[in-house]
């Protein structure tokens, strides 16, 4: 068979999503992000969002996620995306407003931004991808970094004594009233990338529906950073991620939040 | 028109003009000596009534990534806020720079460094006119000296920045956003209309709607230095446009000066008062009051200045404006600071006796200390 036969429509069997740009991907081999941003693609697309999303990127791996998915963006102080998305939200409550951020972006800088989203109920969606480790700046320990990881920054290991212990963000902002719909996911796996789309679907309905804070965990790879091919890297991630960060939904609240109002006695 | 004059303090006649200027959204978070601000707008409730977003913030940090949110969705927003919060601004005022967004932001300033003081000063005028934040960006400073212009300067803050789609700062000090006055609030206006802001800000991130295929980035980072460069001459290309056509001042009693003063804000209608009384004591003084502290009035100046023996520069703080009035003249004539510290604002006597300290009393040939 020539290339010029393969690559005929009729034997056409898959494709890149209709929103991924055809755009140069600089993210390395085996990163989870690609996995991520084309499910994110798809659920726009799929569910008609081309014309109401707005993307907030973040400062990390992902700060050019702007450059492949093809809707409207804006790129973030670092940390700082649930405040961006909070009021483009807001100030446009006919649109859908995601923001996609690692967990250096969102679980270290930007934990006070995340958290108040969260409580205050914005009626958005946070995707944070956890590799447990800053990819851009070259591989430092991040607060989701797992205890014994050799990282940059703690390159004999986590340690308690050094560096406190893994920040659990998902059950974090689950305890929070205004999240809605909490989930942990992964992309290793055919099985895991077909979860992981429907809880971003999932996410993006509640949204629509104004149902409160939908977030969204990926427990992601970073061969780069951990020092792995992308084959051990997705191995390494189930046998010492996993256990710490075990996946499933945290948190769902089919209803939505209610709203409430108090009168407090004088 | 009677009926129109109200009294209130400067802080919620901002509220107030931000409302009928027809602003989409205020971002805020409380600090003494500006918390009216928000309040007075939690108190209006105009999400009832113009539909403007009115959102106490987790932070300061918080408040102007909202309003970079915001203005990246070409909505009229800003935020307000006093020294120290304003300093925890500056990475967010950089962005917005950079981003060119419009947007306005307001500093009721109080005495620093540190936590200081909650009393008022101008000791922020180094870091509203010479940058604050990090990289090669200005921001169009307005320097209100009275309640009226508070509200005033809502709506010139506003329609600077969207026509140089660069952010602006009402610059105002302490005893300004304090103080009680009469002011006549601006009519009522609509906000703009989703199509209007279509129309006005093509390069917002609304969403690709209204059959717009290519979609809008709002973003400050370029790795591209090619580029990047390009994009620093751009921003430098319209500090020279508006540095060209929006230098606003007040010039008095500057025609037959042999002495001037150059004073902003609050401090400069008590130079006012020095001003009178030197008169009447047959010293002829005249007063320069920049309105734009950036851009600043320097040819205004270089020509107040060209007759008389001196310029004082009166400031609520250590000297930070002179800097600026000394490039106005080119030290060809001397320029003398007077200025008080720490929330303390000087009054009339104290800012006449500086000037015969420094000028009237002193032959014109004596040296130097």
């Amino acid at each position: 068979m020539t290339r010029e036969e393969i690559i005929r429509p009729e034997n056409k069997v898959y494709s890149r999503p209709r929103l991924i740009d055809d755009n140069y991907m600089h993210y390395c081999p085996g990163c989870s992000h690609g996995v991520v941003h084309k499910l994110v693609a798809e659920v726009i697309d799929e569910m008609g969002l081309e014309d109401k999303a707005i993307g907030i990127a973040p400062v990390g791996c992902s700060v050019f996620a702007y450059n492949y998915i093809d809707c409207d963006w804006i790129e973030a102080a670092h940390g700082r995306a649930p405040a961006l998305a909070t009021a483009a939200s807001r100030l446009n409550p006919d649109k859908v407003v995601f923001t996609y951020q690692g967990d250096g972006d969102l679980a270290a800088i930007g934990s006070a931004e995340t958290i108040h989203a969260c409580t205050r109920g914005e009626n958005i969606v946070m995707i944070m991808i956890n590799n447990g480790i800053y990819g851009m700046t070259g591989g430092q320990m991040s607060p989701c970094t797992i205890l014994g990881a050799k990282t940059a920054t703690s390159p004999y290991g986590r340690r308690t004594d050094l560096n406190g212990f893994p920040l659990k963000v998902s059950n974090v902002v689950a305890l929070l009233d205004g999240t809605c719909y909490v989930t942990r996911q992964a992309v290793h796996t055919v099985q895991a990338v077909r979860k992981a789309k429907n809880a971003i679907k999932k996410a993006f309905q509640n949204a629509i529906e104004k149902k409160g804070t939908s977030f969204i965990e990926i427990v992601g790879t970073c061969s780069s950073g951990w020092k792995l091919t992308p084959e051990k890297s997705n191995k390494w991630m189930e046998e010492n991620m996993f256990p710490q960060y075990p996946l499933g939904d945290i948190k769902d609240t089919s209803k939505g939040l209610e709203e409430k109002t108090v009168e407090v006695k004088k | 028109m009677k009926d129109n004059v109200k009294l209130m303090k400067g802080n919620e006649a901002i509220a107030m003009a931000a409302i009928r200027y027809g602003c989409d959204g205020y971002f805020g978070y409380p600090i003494t000596p500006q918390s009216e601000v928000l309040e007075t707008l939690e108190a209006q409730m105009p999400w009832e009534t113009t539909g403007m977003v009115v959102l106490q913030a987790e932070s300061e940090v918080a408040s102007i990534n909202m309003v970079y949110g915001g203005a990246a969705t070409g909505k009229a927003v800003m935020t307000s806020s006093s020294s120290p919060g304003v300093s925890l601004m500056q990475e967010g005022i950089s962005y917005l720079a950079a981003s060119e967004l419009p947007a306005l932001i307001v500093n009721v300033m109080r005495g620093g460094p540190g936590l200081g003081t909650i009393h008022p000063s101008q000791s922020d005028y180094f870091q509203a006119t010479k940058g604050g934040g990090h990289g090669d960006y200005r921001l169009i400073v307005l320097a209100p000296s009275t309640v009226q212009e508070m509200a005033d300067f809502v709506s010139l803050g506003f329609d600077l920045s969207f026509k140089y789609r660069t952010p602006s700062m009402i610059l105002a000090d302490g005893v300004v956003g304090q103080m009680m006055e009469k002011v006549v609030l601006p009519e009522q206006r609509p906000r703009r209309t989703e199509e209007e802001i279509r129309r006005q800000c093509p390069w917002a991130a609304t969403g690709k709607d209204n059959g717009r295929t290519k979609r809008n980035v709002v973003t400050s980072l370029e790795l591209d230095s090619a580029v990047m460069e390009k994009n620093n001459e751009r921003f430098q290309r319209t500090y020279k446009e508006i540095e060209k056509n929006e230098v606003r001042y007040e010039a008095k009693y500057t025609e037959d000066a042999e002495y001037l003063i150059v004073a902003f804000g609050s401090i400069a209608r008590i130079c006012m008062k020095a001003i009178e009384d030197a008169r009447k004591e047959g010293v002829k003084v005249g007063i320069i009051r920049p309105i734009t502290l950036w851009p600043f009035p320097y040819d205004a100046i270089r020509e107040a200045a060209a007759n008389v023996k001196g310029i004082l520069c009166v400031e609520i703080n250590a000297g930070q404006m002179i800097e600026d009035v000394r490039l106005a003249v080119s030290d060809s004539v001397p320029v003398r600071h007077f200025g008080r510290m720490g929330g303390i604002v000087p009054n009339p006597n104290e800012i006449l006796d500086a000037l015969r300290r420094d000028f009237i009393d002193k032959p014109a040939n004596a040296k130097e200390d």
